[in-house]
């Protein structure tokens, strides 16, 4: 593997911008960020798939057809059946709608929650000291081990999934939200804004709370991402979704006795889920470049 | 030789006549020695014979403890710990004496004392021990190697159970392990049986291990069931549980396992044709299905709401869904199973959804949640799950299908709590034909409300039957009790049977010596 | 320093305080009750009232805190319910195998990833560092069991160049035990490989582009040389710390893999318990690899003060 020296290029600054009009700006900003657009649109694709999925050609999901069991893909069932003669294709399709759910339950509840405590922690020193070891208490249990637990306390069901997920994820989003409330709060701006009598709520909400947009953003598409994968697990453990409503790890944990007869039940959701995925993870990389975030 | 037909499923003798020869492949010379690593269905939790009726603890028994009598292929009951016995004064005494040579695992001699205590404790727990014991005046050792049994009254079932094949079986136990009480767990592993539990390897989760017994001394017939010569020809056992099935059966192709107990029937399909390995029928007299509702609480606890549920069933529909392949399965309205002694149509209906939804109806069904119990981690029973939520919505009932796993099932159907509270209506288990074959050990019957198998009905009258029953001598008038007591049993919906099926084993074409009996027997068996 | 890292290990106590409460607190709240299944099919509400006491279940919460914390102190992780063992034997019986696939994945993860990320440094903006980049995305965000069917399928069954499942412990013999723990350990280390890339990757681009370096390249030190010596060096830093928090990953991750490839690990055996409710194990087990997990982090930490002279706490 020869290395080649650097080029100037390479530590050259970036040429600025024009200032032709916004949309000219973002276009080109766009335009250099190809993984953002490729997964923002396949997001879009999914997304529109799974909300819209009586249209594309889909049948009942739920609907049990034994005489055609196992059968593989064909052009009358395109990604085959499982054994209980149920339509892969229209059960990929449906359980977008569960996994996309839970993505973007998840990924919100735990910011709003997590941000809130952060900001209260970050402001009120006496706090912080309790809620910092609980919040490094939750993050050593390992996640899965924390999901899976959470899980076995409440009945199957979506909603106890997004709760059971967005647990584990809550520390995080305290520990970023703290830390930027911790820098900021000795900045001169808010010290100035609280000689002049302005009220907390106020300073959190004028000077804190515009430098955070952009990194829980982008925390947020990988909580989104990582909330996807771990409904997944939590299915494939038998400890997820209830086995009536279709879910990628739902369609997955039960092609799992037939990886070897009938690989098509673990193919297509395990495509899809990989794909979308994916394309949250590329979308918040982009967005990471995009605003600027370390 | 994988081959299996239909003409294993069509009931009377002639199935049983045929699936004998099913996997005996004939014995030449079976070398001795190896390790056997087989794949259980389940994971061994429990070591104590009577704490739980499930099959797993019974098949670990079954290793390492021996029986006095036992049952065989053709459901016969003969002698294995003993050697003779006698009755007299029209059955009301009998008189049984120990063979020689038997031994514990510690070395000790086994004497009748210990034969006592074992029958007492697994009395106390089993139902058909349960009836004995009601019948027995008295159970005592006479001396080292005999012991006699008394009954207070007429009771023509003293063999059947002393040999019962299934759970809970009466296995033999040093007496002052027998003496542990029937409310705490047994904690020594101690019996006499052809192999030894090797507790320091045992990994709950992984693995259990098992060493040929040196001291065991085997009859001289030939093996058959429980009964016969338990000639060992391997040194060690291990049971490697594997949970994922796809990753077992691809262990069995490789040649990492050597038999995989129960794999999925659309696995053992694939795997017949596969010229290494062997797939056969591991118990012709095949397993049943059941839908039992509650009847502690509404709506089931309506007689109407009940046969609603009767009259939904098509079996067809549950045996296409819970198990998929048709060679393997047939409907079968008998209580007492199709192919067994006890078979019949009497109070079998068809289905008729109809009539159901009048029933349903009629029962005065308020529209509250039906909670269904759904444990994913059995394809069966999550099958039959989904297609009783097709159905009974359709009836008219407003269901609500909980999913759990295995465990949680066990766990919850104790509940006698309303749904709401953590209780169930209906649930899904099955049984295997020896565990439902006559009225004496079908646990499903019972009528005794509260101290019922769960699921609790109460029907004075099915228990008058069920003594009846067991005090009839001759078969003409035991076969038309039994009728009687299928009627009963339907019209009252104590379950509804959902079909009758046979389960696939799997093993390498290296191993012989397989022998055809509801739990997996070690004995005989030999790798090449 | 030394009084740094004693006070950082003290830290961690009330840490693993809070962890122990929480797993025994999130335990006794549950509606499933391990006196039911213990009790056998037969039992009475009398039975299950009985194992209950017995199990001690219905002591006072605060009570039944104490005692766990006075036992754990000792040393003693209590009994599982189940198998009647001890809950340190059952872990012991466990750890080889968790700790042979986590360590394992990790050096591949390692071996693998940090040159994947120096390489995308170095070719930055290139198809080099695009592909090397997307791989990296790609691999954590597929499902760890569908890749590991996948390995399974090709390298096991079509192949036959590895076992299919099952684990031989270190005793039976170095390569056997490595041999069943190719597999599993690939597929594990996808996950966190494409992290540890990233990271090196971006980290090595801040390093890159530091003055030190390019007065290294003007003096004429070789280009392996410098990227190695001098921008590698000093990148470590935050891929050292990706270690300590790629290790709760790779727990996560473990628990899957080793349902798949039936490996006897501490992630099947915490699945089992927390399905059947074995509180004694779930607790022991949590508590463990928390505290393995808090011990990792403060080498970590150490280490980086080690390594970084200008950080001082």
């Amino acid at each position: 593997m020869a290395l080649s020296p650097p080029v100037a290029a390479d530590f050259a600054l970036p040429a600025p911008a024009a200032r032709a009009g916004a949309l000219d700006t973002a276009r080109r900003a766009l335009l250099r960020h190809p993984t953002l657009i490729a997964g923002a649109l396949t997001l879009v694709v999914i997304l529109v798939a799974g909300v819209l999925a009586p249209l594309w050609w889909t049948g009942d999901p739920l609907e049990m057809k034994p005489a055609v069991r196992l059968r593989p893909p064909s052009a009358e069932r395109w990604f085959g059946s499982d054994n209980f003669g149920r339509d892969i294709y229209t059960r990929t399709l449906y359980g977008s709608r569960i996994s996309l759910t839970v993505g973007a339950a998840v990924s919100t509840l735990s910011l709003v929650l997590g941000t809130t405590l952060g900001l209260v922690v970050g402001f009120y020193r006496r706090l912080d000291m309790i809620a910092m070891r609980v919040m490094d208490g939750l993050m050593a249990i390992p996640a899965i081990l924390l999901a899976l637990a959470l899980m076995a306390l409440m009945k199957a069901s979506v909603q106890n999934v997004i709760i059971a997920l967005l647990i584990p994820e809550i520390p995080r989003v305290v520990r970023l939200t703290r830390a930027s409330v911790l820098s900021l709060r000795e900045h001169l701006m808010v010290e100035g804004a609280r000689a002049l009598g302005a009220r907390t709520p106020r300073i959190l909400a004028r000077y804190v709370l515009p430098g955070l947009v952009a990194p829980l953003i982008v925390q947020g598409t990988y909580i989104a991402a990582s909330a996807i994968l771990f409904e997944a697990y939590l299915s494939f453990l038998g400890a997820g979704t209830p086995p009536h409503i279709p879910s990628w790890g739902n369609i997955m944990a039960e092609g799992r006795a037939y990886v070897q007869l009938a690989f098509w039940i673990i193919l297509f959701p395990g495509i899809f889920l990989a794909a979308t995925v994916l394309a949250i993870n590329l979308v918040g990389d982009g967005l990471r470049d995009l605003l600027n975030v370390r | 030789m994988a081959d299996l037909s239909r003409r294993h499923f069509i009931a009377g003798a002639a199935a049983v006549a045929a699936t004998a020869s099913v996997g005996l492949p004939a014995v030449h010379a079976q070398k001795r020695g190896g390790t056997m690593r087989f794949v259980p269905h389940a994971d061994l939790k429990v070591l104590d014979p009577i704490w739980t009726t499930a099959y797993i603890t019974r098949n670990h028994c079954y290793l390492i403890y021996d029986t006095l009598f036992g049952t065989d292929q053709n459901l016969q009951i003969k002698p294995q710990m003993v050697d003779k016995w006698s009755s007299a004064n029209k059955g009301m005494k009998w008189s049984f004496t120990l063979r020689d040579g038997l031994k514990w695992h510690d070395g000790q001699p086994v004497v009748a004392e210990d034969a006592v205590e074992s029958i007492k404790r697994w009395s106390k727990r089993d139902p058909l021990g349960k009836l004995l014991a009601a019948h027995t005046a008295r159970i005592a050792a006479q001396d080292k190697k005999t012991f006699t049994l008394e009954l207070a009254q007429p009771f023509g079932l003293v063999l059947e159970a002393l040999g019962k094949p299934s759970s809970n079986v009466p296995f033999v136990m040093p007496a002052r392990i027998a003496a542990t009480p029937d409310s705490e767990q047994i904690k020594e592993t101690i019996g006499s049986g052809p192999f030894r539990f090797v507790k320091d390897e045992w990994q709950p989760g992984n693995q259990v291990v098992y060493v040929r017994n040196p001291d065991y001394v085997p009859r001289n017939d030939a093996p058959s069931g429980s009964t016969g010569g338990k000639k060992v020809n391997l040194d060690r056992v291990v049971w490697k549980y594997i949970p994922d099935p796809a990753t077992a059966a691809a262990a069995l192709e490789a040649g990492e396992v050597d038999w995989y107990e129960q794999p999925s029937i659309d696995i053992a399909v694939r795997l017949e044709g596969n010229k290494d390995i062997m797939v056969a029928i591991q118990d012709p007299r095949g397993t049943q299905g059941w839908i039992r509702p509650n009847h502690l609480q509404p709506p089931f606890n309506n007689k109407k709401a009940r046969q609603a549920l009767l009259y939904m069933v098509d079996q067809e529909k549950y045996l296409q869904a819970a198990l998929g392949q048709p060679k393997y399965y047939r409907t079968c309205p008998a209580v007492f199973t199709c192919g067994g002694p006890f078979e019949t149509g009497a109070g079998a209906v068809k289905q008729d959804v109809n009539k159901a939804k009048q029933l349903l109806k009629d029962s005065g069904y308020d529209g509250k949640p039906v909670v269904v119990l759904d444990p994913t981690d059995i394809p069966l029973t999550h099958g039959a799950a989904l297609v009783s939520r097709e159905l009974m919505t359709q009836v008219g009932f407003n269901v609500d299908l909980q999913a759990m796993d295995w465990s949680t099932v066990v766990a919850r159907r104790a509940k006698k709590d309303p749904p709401a509270q953590g209780g169930w209506n209906v649930l899904f288990t099955w049984w295997i034909a020896s565990d439902v074959i006559n009225p004496a050990v079908h646990a499903g019957i019972s009528g005794a409300g509260s101290s019922a198998w769960f699921g609790w009905p109460e029907n004075g009258r099915i228990e008058e039957l069920k003594i009846q029953w067991a005090r009839a001598t001759d078969k003409a008038a035991q076969k038309q009790i039994a009728e009687e007591i299928q009627k009963v049993a339907l019209d009252e919906v104590m379950y509804v049977p959902f079909g009758q099926w046979v389960s696939p084993t799997a093993f390498r074409k290296s191993m012989q010596g397989f022998l055809q009996f509801p739990a997996p027997v070690f004995w005989s068996v030999s790798i090449a | 320093m030394i009084g740094q890292i004693g006070r950082r290990l003290m830290a961690t106590i009330p840490v693993m305080g809070v962890v122990a409460i929480a797993v025994f607190a999130l335990l006794r709240i549950t509606p499933g009750d391990p006196a039911v299944i213990i009790a056998g099919d037969y039992a009475t509400s009398d039975d299950i009232a009985r194992i209950r006491a017995k199990l001690g279940l219905n002591e006072p919460f605060v009570t039944q805190v104490g005692i766990w914390l006075g036992r754990i102190v000792r040393g003693d992780l209590g009994t599982s319910i189940f198998s009647g063992l001890p809950v340190s034997t059952l872990i012991r019986q466990r750890t080889e195998a968790t700790i042979g696939l986590t360590l394992f994945a990790m050096l591949i993860s390692v071996g693998v990833g940090v040159p994947l990320g120096v390489l995308a440094a170095w070719k930055k903006a290139s198809l080099v560092d695009r592909l090397v980049m997307l791989f990296a995305v790609s691999g954590f965000s597929m499902p760890v069991f569908w890749l590991g069917f996948l390995l399974v399928y090709v390298f096991a069954i079509s192949m036959h160049w590895l076992p299919v499942q099952g684990y031989r412990p270190l005793a039976d013999g170095v390569w056997p035990f490595l041999r069943h723990l190719i597999l599993p350990a690939v597929t594990l280390s996808v996950v966190y490989m494409a992290l540890i890339a990233r990271m090196t990757r971006a980290s090595m681009l801040g390093v890159l582009s530091e003055d030190f370096i390019r007065t290294a390249f003007a003096k004429g030190l070789a280009p392996r040389r410098v990227l190695i010596h001098h921008a590698l060096k000093n990148a470590s830093l935050p891929v050292v710390t990706i270690i300590g928090i790629g290790f709760a990953l790779l727990i996560g991750g473990a628990v899957v893999t080793e349902s798949v490839f039936a490996l006897p690990g501490l992630g099947r055996l915490t699945v089992d318990a927390i399905i059947r409710r074995d509180y004694p194990v779930i607790q022991g087990v949590i508590l463990v690899v928390s505290g393995v997990y808090v011990l990792i982090n403060l080498v970590v930490d150490v280490l980086y003060v080690v390594l970084d002279p200008r950080i001082r706490y």
